[in-house]
């Protein structure tokens, strides 16, 4: 049985964890734009980003029969550089036909700053006039709560569906006021900062497999590509139907990144019977 | 929105499979906690203490929910974005920003 793992930055992964994830069956993924673990100087350096994620990351992926999807944005962790920010939100829809880009992502907050909140709120902008799916980030540790407060009332305020973006890596503390609202929600599986498979597996437990996502966000930190078939091993120990997990670890996932229309959902769904 | 019995295992089972592994957490929290008394005080006590003390209370008293109430502690609780962050990370519980004297 296939699997997508809907949040992963292979960008920062050898090709190794490509075969790796084939094995482990993932058919397909989503990549979406995020910080390089340092600043960029110049919008130049986002160009280049997005040609790589539009460009060369789908074909390494072809190459273990993956199919590979993207996100594209300035992400929080720069989006306090005003100038530079509004610099990159032009750029990004040149790139918005290219046949593997799915929408903008992963837009958020990172320490809930007024500048963050601005730029967030452009990008929501730059999703509605392009009719673009969205993928959020939603904060860290001990910035998350307050974080996802102020993300939900700014989609709210602009109006937009909530079924047409996901929430990501929501925890106990979050998980209800995303899924109240409509929104779908990703728990991304972290060995330290995030939500471990078997409290990811708990969530699901609690707050049932409607809406409800899994995924790695493997990266060049402290991370596990092989994260969510680590969760689905977790379901399987207790006892959860094939049916249930492939719900939340494939069906979600196509419901939600089939709202794009560049997803090719039958062709993912083929391959991840065979 | 939360039901009883939601876990398809009984109990036994849950323990059969977790008892040691998490056995073995709460020996690591101890020996941390035991770790920290071992090593030179500073001026001021760390508040990252003082709240790690007190979720451990949630986990003695609170019946149901310990995970989300633990977060919730360690949970900025003000409301409205901040003019700006003194640096990108996070470091794992809310601490006020200080008063210049
Ligand atoms: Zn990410």
């Amino acid at each position: 049985m296939g699997y997508i793992d809907p949040h992963i930055h292979m960008i920062s992964r050898t090709t190794d964890d490509y075969e790796r994830l084939a094995l482990a069956g993932c058919v397909a993924l989503t990549e979406p734009a995020f910080w390089a673990g340092f600043d960029r100087s110049s919008a130049q350096g986002f160009y280049d980003y997005f040609r790589c994620l539009t460009e060369f990351e789908p074909k390494r992926a072809s190459q273990y029969g993956i199919d590979h999807y993207t996100w594209l944005c300035i992400n929080p962790k720069e989006a306090d550089d005003l100038g530079l920010a509004r610099e990159v939100l032009q750029i990004i829809p040149e790139f918005l036909s290219s046949p593997n880009v799915l929408g903008i992502g992963e837009i958020g907050l990172n320490k809930n700053t007024k500048n963050e909140l601005l730029i967030f709120e452009e990008h929501l902008e730059l999703a509605s006039k392009h009719n673009q799916p969205i993928l959020v980030h939603t904060p860290h540790l001990e910035d998350k709560k307050k974080g996802t407060r102020l993300i939900l009332d700014a989609i709210q305020a602009h109006n937009i569906p909530p079924h047409r973006v996901l929430i990501d890596h929501v925890e106990e503390h979050t998980v209800e006021m995303v899924l109240e609202k409509g929104f779908w929600a990703g728990m991304t599986l972290y060995p330290e900062t995030k939500c471990t498979p078997q409290r990811a597996v708990d969530i699901l437990e609690m707050y049932g497999k409607e809406r409800l996502c899994m995924n790695s966000a493997g990266d060049w930190g402290p991370s596990d590509p092989l994260a969510v078939p680590k969760a689905i091993l977790e379901m399987r120990r207790r006892g959860h139907s094939k049916m249930d997990i492939q719900k939340v670890t494939l069906q979600n996932p196509l419901a939600f990144l089939g709202q794009s229309p560049h997803f090719q959902t039958e062709k993912i769904l083929e391959e991840s019977a065979e | 929105m939360q039901k009883k019995f939601t876990c398809p295992l009984d109990r036994e089972s849950v323990l059969n499979l977790y008892f040691l592994e998490h056995r073995s957490k709460l020996l690591d929290i101890a020996a941390f906690l035991d770790r920290v008394d071992r090593a030179q005080p500073n001026e001021k006590e760390d508040e990252r203490l003082k709240i790690f003390y007190q979720a451990l209370e949630i986990l003695r008293t609170k019946k149901e929910g310990r995970a989300k109430a633990i977060l919730n502690l360690f949970s900025d609780p003000t409301q409205n974005p901040i003019p700006t962050a003194p640096s990108k990370g996070a470091c794992g519980v809310y601490l006020p920003p200080q008063k210049e004297d």
